[in-house]
């Protein structure tokens, strides 16, 4: 699509251009060239002069069991979130929806954590389950359940998708809600008279109406756990114990700043970059959106 | 009963379970806000012996006022004026730069247009998550550290705010520019007097997303404020923790979990219309 009128110059729309295109130079394209360079070296332990490797970062990382292990921990990870926070979003929108007066009320409240931020979902969350004071971690003492996320990884893990799961229901709730409002009552009210039951419709008609919606969802869930999910692990585990929580952001951060190990930090860079090149080209060209207001 | 199964709008019965269902739901996702809420008003000790009560206690006043004038590593008052500062800069930050690469690139031809476009584009690629280690050296050589020029500008690009006015520029008639081009007006002129007011709502609507985004960062303010006075809220609640074995300050901290989101809560209820036109319209 293009404008048919458009204005004369030259210079004038360069130097419209030029504050996007220095920033994006200077704070997009020269680091990730720089993660792309540094991921081919690796800096001697002086730190004086970077020394030639070839693909070796990407070979020692394909071996590495630990980074092998983050690999899965994010896919589990990834999954969980989307899962949780899409169905309890589901379950809420399909209920909101039935409502004809009041789902107004119900949607204020229901997208306010969508501006807390991760990381104060995780530090919320983090006080309900702590292990010495949590309110939610003392009445499972007492109903016999010891709990101990700071030991056991599947607590850990349990905490940190419920708590990414949580700040992300808003997101998907109002998506949810949108697209099934955006379904034709007349064509439900038919089954209805057709003698459908509330499930025979669903099944039949509504879920496969709302199929773009949930396919463009599941897309953008992951990218927020793949991505967005830092501030929830950082606060709540710090990717422990044991490294059950380290997914692959949170181990660039590790290993970069932390363990200062700077080649191998900007090959895990660089596969992130791929994975994220991935998810961003499925989600334009295969995620067709029908959703509107 | 089989009638009200059958209608498609609930009444009776079905009606109250419906409620009740989403009661539930709303319970869930506030519980956590709640108990924040309530330890930010009880003291210390009656959250140190646990279970600490459901219901709020008399301190609100004290423990807010502590926490805003002393905080723990720094007055939480003034890791709220370091968000608020972050907040704006980013999304006042992206909006102008955004509007004036749009305005470009839909209403001139010039040469390497198409490959502004597709670097700007590219950019969707490459959030600050995968990037940190050589930003982190860009902005260090830069000097800009413990600066709000270094929280600003490395997430001030954004491919989605300019292909959202892009899009809406496109939907302009061009008998606007046209109109204006035989009146004699220059380009700016047509961007300022004609096209800037006509987007204020997309404008407004984009602000609330990227208000939000800006505020709740946490891993970039996280790696480049290592002066606690330079901290944003978001990250500064994590440094509340004692490092030992040190008992946390429940009070003071859960206040500034419950003072992080009252800004960002206020933005997305208040203009909630907004909000959720924003929302769609950038995911598109």
């Amino acid at each position: 699509m293009e404008k048919r009128v458009t204005f004369k110059g030259i210079w004038l729309p360069i130097l419209l251009v030029a504050p996007q295109i220095i920033i994006t130079a200077i704070f997009f394209f020269y680091p990730a060239g720089q993660a792309i360079w540094q991921s081919l070296y690796i800096p001697d332990p002086f730190g004086l002069s970077m020394q030639w490797v070839g693909l070796g970062n990407f070979e020692y990382l394909a071996g590495d069991p630990y980074y092998r292990t983050s690999f899965i921990t994010t896919a589990i990870f990834s999954i969980l979130v989307t899962v949780v926070s899409m169905g309890v979003a589901l379950y809420l929108a399909v209920l909101a929806d039935r409502l004809i007066k009041g789902s107004g009320a119900y949607r204020t409240l229901l997208i306010w954590p969508y501006a807390v931020a991760p990381a104060v979902a995780g530090v919320l969350w983090l006080f309900m389950f702590n292990t010495r004071v949590g309110v939610v971690a003392w009445y499972l003492g007492v109903l016999g359940y010891d709990w101990n996320h700071v030991l056991n990884e599947g607590e850990a893990m349990g905490l940190v998708v419920v708590a990414s799961a949580w700040g992300r229901i808003s997101y998907n709730f109002l998506f949810f809600l949108a697209g099934l409002q955006a379904i034709p009552k007349s064509v439900i009210e038919a089954a209805a008279i057709d003698g459908a039951r509330f499930w025979t419709r669903f099944r039949t008609i509504v879920w496969p109406l709302l199929s773009p919606t949930t396919f463009f969802l599941m897309v953008v869930n992951i990218i927020y756990a793949f991505f967005e999910t830092f501030g929830v692990i950082h606060t709540i585990t710090s990717g422990g114990p044991q490294q059950a929580t380290t997914i692959l952001v949170y181990k660039v951060f590790a290993d970069g700043f932390v363990g200062q190990d700077l080649g191998s930090s900007a090959a895990q860079s660089v596969v992130l970059l791929v994975l994220v090149s991935i998810l961003t080209v499925v989600q334009f060209k295969f995620v067709e959106r029908r959703v509107h207001y | 009963m089989a009638q009200q199964n059958g209608m498609v709008e609930k009444r009776g019965a079905g009606l109250w379970l419906t409620h009740l269902g989403l009661i539930i739901g709303v319970a869930f996702i506030f519980f956590p806000i709640w108990l924040a809420f309530v330890a930010s008003t009880v003291e210390q000790q009656q959250i140190a012996r646990p279970p600490m009560p459901l219901l709020p206690g008399d301190k609100l006043f004290e423990n807010y006022a502590r926490a805003l004038s002393a905080g723990v590593n720094a007055p939480v008052a003034q890791m709220l004026g370091n968000s608020l500062v972050m907040a704006l800069g980013i999304a006042l930050g992206k909006i102008a730069i955004s509007l004036l690469s749009a305005f470009a690139i839909v209403y001139f031809r010039f040469p390497g247009r198409k490959l502004f476009f597709w670097l700007i584009f590219l950019t969707l690629m490459l959030p600050v998550e995968v990037r940190i280690v050589p930003t982190y050296e860009v902005i260090a050589n830069f000097g800009m550290l413990n600066s709000y020029q270094g929280l600003i500008l490395p997430l001030i690009a954004s491919a989605t705010a300019t292909f959202l006015f892009r899009q809406f520029f496109m939907t302009v008639p061009d008998e606007l520019a046209e109109a204006a081009r035989v009146d004699g007006a220059g380009p700016m002129r047509f961007f300022f007097d004609i096209l800037l007011p006509m987007s204020r709502t997309n404008i407004a609507a984009l602000f609330v997303i990227l208000f939000i985004y800006g505020w709740n960062q946490y891993l970039w303010p996280l790696l480049i404020t290592t002066d606690p006075d330079m901290n944003t809220i978001v990250m500064g609640i994590k440094q509340m923790f004692p490092s030992g074995d040190d008992t946390a300050d429940w009070p003071v901290i859960m206040a500034t979990s419950i003072l992080a989101m009252i800004p960002p809560v206020l933005v997305v209820v208040g203009m909630q219309k907004l909000f959720i036109r924003g929302l769609v319209e950038s995911e598109k």
